[in-house]
């Protein structure tokens, strides 16, 4: 018997959420210890027990294959999708589907990161004979600033968009993390600060570019009815969606459009059956401030070629009218290397209003949204505290 | 040439030895189906479009056009050079695109451009492997 994809609306919940005991620069912690960290914290939250967790999800240097070792957990079911950033977003869906179908329960969605130490960061990377070896490492490719800067120099070429736009993201990010006492970088900076800051890759500055940090974070998921027992506020997973389309930055199939965001988000709102309007706080993922440009594009908050335009005069700012990133995003506040779950994290506090000054009051529905890899995948997931 | 060359060095697989073959030789291959007509990049022993195995390899004309491009600032520490460098994605006149770097050129944001029109030159960076590069054509 199958069911219709729209018919998940609802079906689970998010019920716990938690970082690592401390974020930022650790040379005194491994991977693994932020990966146990934001569990025990994300536990906590969700009011549940070690045991209660039947379901394990994880993605990055250190997979689903070593964590419920190091975690002293024996999952029945074990999901390691690994897509780059937005892995986590997408576990949540992954999640949803196994909990809906009967064969888990209570899910740990976790990510450990020592993105700035290296502290039991498996090293991994590609081969000589791999594809990015032979076709785009030898041209100087390093780091994801040149492989995201190349989407955003054609979407400059094709609509315009201008540094300054870029820069507006920044700023307004940067406001955001001065009201989180967890946030890395606080000090308030301005346009100019970003123009003036050294070129990493054309038209990035420094201060285009997200954070390496090294942190964890953890999500607890689990079916609604069971999530109505729980002490806190459930934070339902009303729709999902996710999609790829390359590895190498060269095959992306178009560099002034995000496609691989565009099929998540249309299928995260299809299953949620909610509008644009509805969404009153967005955490859209930051690695550079072209990408959540693009990501409104993809999304439909505005049509190709107005993202610079919709983020111009502060509009995602405290104050402005579409709050974003209210964390301070991968830009000011962490970015370990894979900064999905974070988006989790900030839209679970918000609509449970537990976000103190940064707060967006009212808040009932969250959108997360990520990219994974470069420009490769992506994951959207929106999440309410009404069903 | 240089055997000092300090990577990353290609080291070919089966599927793309034709190609490092051919640039050994100062040849671009590309690859085209018989059967859905496509031409791609890079090499796959069957079409990425419609998973037909009638594939044949054919010399690329060279010529295309700077569909995007970036300068990177700051180079991995094992590469050649240490100076800024200009990162292209070149759409060639037949359709595909790769990723190259735009040679003969300042690497100054400022005088390049999208849709620039390039051609393809040779660079032997070791005695097995030669690297696809481009410079804008005369008059470009």
């Amino acid at each position: 018997m199958s069911q219709s994809y729209e018919s998940l609306r609802g079906r689970a919940a998010i019920v716990g959420v938690g970082e690592s005991d401390e974020l930022g620069r650790l040379p005194h912690k491994s991977a693994l210890q932020l990966h146990m960290e934001a569990t025990a914290n994300a536990l906590a939250d969700a009011g549940l027990a070690k045991g209660d967790v039947d379901a394990v999800f994880t993605s990055g240097r250190n997979t689903a294959n070593d964590l419920p070792e190091y975690l002293g957990i024996r999952p029945r079911f074990i999901g390691g999708t690994q897509v780059g950033g937005c892995s986590f977003i997408l576990h949540v869906e992954h999640a949803l589907a196994a909990i809906n179908a009967g064969l888990c329960e209570v899910a740990l969605i976790t990510h450990g990161e020592s993105g700035y130490s290296r502290i039991s960061m498996p090293a991994p990377r590609w081969g000589d004979d791999s594809t990015n070896n032979q076709f785009e490492l030898p041209y100087g490719i390093s780091g994801p600033a040149s492989g995201y800067a190349l989407a955003a120099t054609r979407h400059m070429h094709e609509y315009g968009t201008s540094s300054f736009q870029l820069a507006e993201v920044a700023v307004a990010t940067r406001k955001w993390a001065a009201m989180n006492p967890k946030a890395l970088m606080r000090e308030p900076i301005t346009i100019d600060d970003v123009l003036s800051s050294r070129l990493i890759a054309w038209p990035f500055h420094l201060l285009d570019c997200c954070l390496v940090t090294d942190a964890g974070g953890a999500a607890i998921v689990t079916s609604a009815e069971r999530a109505r027992d729980l002490p806190k506020k459930p934070v339902y997973v009303l729709g999902t969606g996710e999609c790829a389309t390359h590895q190498m930055v060269s095959q992306m199939p178009a560099f002034n459009r995000w496609d691989a965001a565009t099929v998540s988000g249309e299928r995260a709102f299809r299953m949620a059956g909610l509008r644009h309007s509805d969404i009153d706080v967005a955490q859209f993922y930051d690695a550079f401030t072209i990408v959540p440009i693009m990501a409104l594009e993809a999304l439909g908050f505005c049509a190709p070629g107005e993202g610079g335009p919709f983020v111009s005069g502060q509009r995602t700012a405290p104050n402005g009218d579409f709050p974003m990133n209210t964390n301070g995003g991968g830009l000011s506040y962490t970015h370990t290397g894979m900064y999905g779950i974070f988006t989790i994290i900030e839209a679970v506090r918000q609509l449970r209003g537990e976000c103190g000054p940064r707060q967006v009051r009212g808040a009932q529905v969250a959108i997360c949204h990520g990219t994974g890899g470069t420009w490769s995948a992506a994951a959207t997931l929106i999440v309410s505290t009404a069903v | 040439m240089s055997e000092t060359y300090p990577g990353p060095v290609p080291k070919p697989t089966p599927e793309t030895q034709p190609f490092w073959d051919a640039a050994k030789r100062h040849v671009l291959l590309i690859q085209h189906c018989s059967d859905c007509g496509q031409h791609y990049f890079y090499p796959r022993p069957l079409c990425p479009r419609c998973l037909s195995r009638r594939v044949t390899w054919i010399e690329a004309s060279g010529r295309g056009r700077l569909h995007t491009f970036t300068v990177n600032y700051r180079p991995p520490r094992k590469f050649p050079v240490q100076t800024p460098i200009v990162i292209g994605l070149v759409e060639l006149a037949e359709g595909p695109r790769l990723l190259t770097n735009i040679v003969d050129v300042d690497p100054d944001p400022a005088r390049l451009r999208c849709d620039l029109e390039v051609e393809v030159v040779f660079e032997d960076i070791t005695d097995e492997i030669t690297l696809p590069k481009f410079r804008p054509r005369a008059g470009a």
